[in-house]
């Protein structure tokens, strides 16, 4: 199951990523390479194990319905690239989804 | 609508934004209307290295849902990352549910108008983060508050088996109805609190394989989910007649035309690559705990309906009705705890009182008179001392002017004459002074007696007592016949 460059301008276009030729040659190989490395643990039988979503046992980690100090907004604005009055300011996008 | 050749194949997505006082995954306020990008913080804003943490509050909620719907709770679920890139979305990803929904396979049961029973199986109802807003028309550029980013909800996904807009509107009147009696969701489309999806397909009738369906997004009143499927249906069905395809697509609604228009075609379809979300662990929910949630739950519409009728003993009609809106239901329950009258009681708040309702717009909240107020009135028609004539001119008077409906009645002079001396007078002085109509009627003319009737009321401004009136008349009258 090889990736092809067709696989690569699937993958960019999620990302919203552009890749030129050579720099997606190198990505197909860069993926191709990461793939067979993780092809490795295909030769563990799994049969028997449950698929792991989280890496600790712990259940119902829950918090009471109580409100908590919030950010003021120009913290909450301080790391915006752009904004405009108390706004995150982006591109116009309507619809991408 | 019903075509003689196609019929409609509709499932709904609801989306209910769970009125906890704080976010799904961190303690920021909920409050709507708030400052734009007052209500964040660094888990809600995606920032790095953040935490999430489940808001028990929400968990509670879902299954209260779940149970009402006769679902199965997952003993365990987990929640998943959903990922797109949007500017309302800063994590770049929603936390969501996927493979093991909290609840699944359930029932919505509603009427129709005509009072046919329906039912809707659900296949699931999971719980998730909400994405902030987008304000796109203020300017060149697009605008992100991320206030409503990470509010709880919980997405209602039914099967397809609604047939019509109709019953998409039942559907959907019944799950509003069900979150606010729930007290977990106020239910208002308008402020986006309750929002709808509608996939909808049409096939020839009779057949068994679905057509393909397209989706309707963003539809923000139960009228416009109607129209929006009407639209829809008929539009699919003008393109197969003319020997067309449905492309699978996503539609939006433009309620100005009553037209749905292609938003995005399945080619460039999102692929969301769900995967577990490493952040968050597993919900475990114990037999003991959903035994708690249902000791704890609200009484349901459906459970309100049957005991209106059973504690009340008024018709089914009368508890429908009144059980509509929770709070009009407790409106009934308070006047009834002022009165014996429980009829009358059902009959003053089903008429007058929803009837000022719906002149004015107003929710039983809004609605100028306390329930003791129209008990009052019920009491004191019951007990003989106003007529219902007096009894309507007695709200009029409470609504422009308040008051308590005793002191009013007593200082407006309007207690009802009984008296059978006082009445008898008075019908004396109308047999008198109306000779012709007491003629004809002794000749036959049965239908006067109504006009005697009412000849006194007038003299007596309304307060003569009917039943005593009507008595004496007819013994009066009676008397000159013979």
């Amino acid at each position: 199951m090889a990736v092809t460059p067709k696989d690569v301008d699937y993958i960019a276009a999620l990302a919203h990523l552009k890749f030129g030729e050579a720099e997606k040659a190198a990505m197909v190989t860069d993926m191709n390479n990461i793939l067979s490395y993780m092809e490795k643990l295909n030769e563990l039988n799994t049969d028997q194990v449950d698929p792991l979503t989280a890496i600790t046992d712990a259940e119902n980690v829950l918090r009471p319905d109580e409100p908590k100090t919030m950010l003021q907004n120009e913290d909450a604005l301080s790391n915006a690239p752009s904004k405009i009055g108390p706004f995150f300011r982006v591109p116009k996008v309507i619809d991408q989804l | 609508m019903n075509h003689p050749k196609y019929e409609a194949v509709i499932g709904l997505e609801v989306h209910a934004q769970l009125s906890t006082k704080t976010k799904i995954f961190c303690g920021c306020s909920t409050k709507f209307g708030a400052a734009p990008n007052s209500q964040v913080c660094p888990v809600c804003l995606g920032m790095p290295g953040v935490l999430p943490v489940l808001n028990e509050k929400v968990v509670e909620y879902v299954i209260r849902m779940g149970l009402a719907h006769d679902c199965e709770i997952a003993e365990k679920s987990t929640f998943a990352r959903k990922n797109y890139f949007y500017p309302d979305l800063p994590k770049g990803y929603q936390i969501s549910q996927y493979e093991d929904p909290i609840c699944a396979n359930g029932t919505v049961r509603f009427k129709l108008e005509d009072g046919t029973e329906k039912s809707v199986r659900l296949m699931r109802i999971h719980m998730e983060e909400d994405a902030g807003k987008s304000l796109h028309d203020q300017h060149q550029d697009t605008f992100v508050d991320l206030n409503r980013a990470g509010t709880p909800l919980i997405e209602i996904v039914s099967m397809p088996d609604i047939k019509t807009a109709e019953e998409a509107g039942a559907y959907l009147t019944k799950l509003r109805q069900t979150v606010r009696y729930l007290e977990i969701c106020d239910g208002n489309m308008e402020e986006g609190s309750l929002r709808c999806d509608a996939n909808v397909s049409v096939m020839l009738k009779g057949s068994t394989v679905f057509g393909t369906r397209t989706e309707l997004k963003n539809l923000n009143s139960i009228k416009f989910v109607e129209k929006a499927i009407e639209a829809e249906i008929a539009r699919q069905i003008d393109i197969i007649e003319e020997g067309g395809k449905i492309i699978q697509a996503t539609m939006l609604y433009d309620p100005h035309r009553n037209e749905t228009r292609v938003m995005r075609t399945k080619e460039n379809a999102h692929d969301y690559r769900y995967f577990p979300d490493p952040d968050l662990v597993m919900v475990h929910v114990t037999p003991d705990r959903i035994d708690s949630v249902r000791n704890n739950m609200p009484e349901l519409p459906d459970q309100k309906q049957a005991r209106l009728i059973s504690q009340y003993s008024i018709p089914a009609y009368d508890a429908e009705v009144l059980s509509a809106d929770k709070e009009l239901a407790a409106y009934y329950e308070a006047v009834c705890r002022e009165t014996s009258d429980y009829k009358a009681a059902s009959n003053w708040v089903m008429g007058e009182v929803m009837r000022v309702m719906k002149e004015k717009l107003l929710s039983i909240g809004e609605f100028s008179l306390s329930s003791s107020q129209i008990a009052g009135i019920v009491n004191l028609i019951k007990d003989g001392k106003i007529s219902t004539t007096i009894g309507k001119q007695l709200f009029e008077e409470l609504l422009a002017n308040g008051g308590n409906p005793a002191e009013v009645v007593e200082a407006k002079g309007w207690i009802q004459v009984s008296d059978t001396g006082a009445i008898e007078a008075v019908i004396d002085e109308i047999i008198a002074a109306n000779p012709g109509q007491v003629a004809e009627f002794l000749s036959g003319k049965d239908k006067l007696f109504g006009f005697f009737v009412g000849q006194t009321m007038k003299a007596m401004k309304g307060k003569g007592n009917p039943k005593v009136i009507n008595d004496l008349l007819v013994q009066k009258l009676e008397a000159l016949k013979k």
